[in-house]
């Protein structure tokens, strides 16, 4: 499978990338991908929704629903994600008798939703934080203009302070989604087949160490992507401002 | 519910979960130099006049930050073992070596450490204005007098909280090394809970014993920050 004309130390060093190997073990590598970018995907959404829950209670200046996010937020900012894996998924099967009278059983008997539970626990707490940062940077004279303009609240939020919020906290979820993309990786310690399942399976088999380094290769494309595209966006949605820098410096 | 499991002595399982939490404090301490040291050098290599040098430090901190971390631990552990095997091949070594995990937790968790850092690193001494630099070769200041007389003293203040946030993730992420059979505080709850079939208690107290670190640490960062303000307000 090696080109031929190379010369004979090149083609020993380049032995390590194994390009047989990707014939016989690429497809499988490729479902993995499509796993862990499912998992990503659905975590990153669920913990979105759940941040703005959290966020709203941690904003809300009701002092219980303050310290119930505030003890969230802390729990899960500071526990490991394959410490909180190993505990629903082997605290599942303690609990099965409970969770089976509940009919919650069949879903936490799936590594795959035990494995999204906590990811999307674990990111809602982090991309609750971002969200309250992003929220608190647009300044309250806004929302009380907004509010003497005779805007619903509803519109305040849709019109005035998502727009500015979103702008501040693109980069952060940007990194957010890397991270959980990153994290996701840990799902493959509870027998689910994700991409590093996938390779840790094909690794057991062949013994051919060249696996992770296209595994690692895969995660870059995956991040670099989401990079590329966060920065895109941003620069998109900062236009205005490279305008009026320009003007004023006129 | 019975928690006679956590007491300590010849029942309890205390004592493996205390010496778990002792092996996580270690790796992270022991990651410290090699981790913000190398973010260091490879910021630094970042200001290098050579493309290919900088090229080359991009490279590395690009690769480090966006491939997972249980992933760059196994590259290493299991890359680092067949290359010792190679060698040992090659030089017709009878003796088997084997790698230690713990040291290779401390590379790979470095190695991610440092990837990170850079970035904080480079953006404080990005913000050095370069007439000090000229100010301290005028004065006849070597490379290195510049470094840990002019540049360090300055950037070290404000690098503290960036550090300090690489700092608190670090501290969980040395979880990944119970994977490679390190017995870490989560590889302790690990094996007292397979032993016992109380996953719940065993990795509830680990998550108890990662918060009050993560806690403890905050605190301990603000207490550093305040001192560094004060100092730098007289």
């Amino acid at each position: 499978m090696m080109p031929g004309h190379l010369p004979d130390y090149l083609q020993e060093y380049l032995a390590i990338l194994d390009v047989a190997l990707l014939s016989s073990y690429g497809l499988r590598l490729l479902q993995g991908l499509c796993v862990t970018i499912e998992i990503a995907a659905i975590s990153c959404a669920l913990g979105f929704v759940l941040a703005y829950a959290i966020c709203a209670a941690r904003m809300s200046g009701n002092v219980v629903l303050t310290g119930i996010a505030l003890c969230y937020v802390t729990f899960f900012r500071a526990t490991p994600l394959l410490c909180l894996l190993y505990l629903f998924y082997y605290g599942a099967g303690e609990l099965r008798p409970l969770l089976t009278s509940l009919g919650l059983w069949g879903a936490f008997r799936e590594a795959l939703f035990c494995c999204v539970l906590a990811l999307t626990l674990n990111t809602a707490a982090y991309q609750a934080e971002i969200m309250r940062g992003a929220l608190g940077s647009v300044p309250g004279a806004q929302v009380e203009a907004a509010r003497a303009l005779g805007l619903s609240k509803f519109r305040i939020q849709r019109h005035v302070v998502w727009p500015q919020a979103l702008r501040v906290a693109l980069r952060p979820f940007g990194n957010e989604i890397i991270g959980v993309i990153k994290a996701s990786s840990l799902v493959a310690m509870v027998t689910v087949l994700d991409l590093m399942g996938q390779t840790r399976a094909i690794f057991a088999a062949t013994f051919d160490f060249s696996i992770y380094l296209y595994a690692a290769l895969l995660y870059l494309i995956m991040t670099e992507l989401v990079r590329r595209a966060t920065a895109a966006v941003e620069q998109a949605w900062s236009r205005h401002l490279a305008v009026a820098v320009e003007a004023a410096g006129n | 519910m019975d928690w006679s499991g956590l007491l300590f002595g010849p029942d309890g399982w205390g004592g493996l979960l205390l010496k778990g939490a002792g092996v996580t404090i270690l790796l992270a301490i022991s990651t410290l130099p090699l981790g913000f040291g190398g973010g260091l050098a490879l910021a630094l290599l970042k200001f290098a006049p050579y493309r290919t040098v900088r090229t080359g430090s991009e490279a590395c901190i690009t690769f480090f930050r966006g491939t997972p971390d249980l992933l760059v631990l196994f590259i290493v552990y299991f890359g680092l073992q067949a290359l010792v095997d190679r060698v040992e091949k090659a030089l017709a070594v009878d003796a088997h070596i084997e790698l230690n995990a713990f040291a290779a937790g401390v590379v790979a968790l470095s190695a991610v450490a440092a990837a990170y850092s850079s970035e904080v690193w480079f953006s404080a001494l990005a913000a050095v204005p370069s007439s000090q630099l000229d100010a301290a070769r005028a004065l006849g200041l070597n490379k290195r007098q510049i470094l840990f007389a002019v540049l360090l003293p300055q950037i070290c203040p404000i690098t503290l909280p960036g550090l300090g946030n690489i700092w608190n993730s670090l501290l969980k992420d040395t979880s990944i090394v119970s994977t490679i059979a390190v017995v870490d505080l989560l590889r302790a709850a690990s094996e007292a809970s397979r032993s016992t079939a109380r996953p719940i208690l065993f990795y509830g107290a680990a998550a108890a014993v990662y918060v009050v670190f993560g806690v403890a640490s905050a605190m301990v960062q603000r207490r550093i920050e305040v001192r560094f303000d004060k100092k730098a307000a007289t």
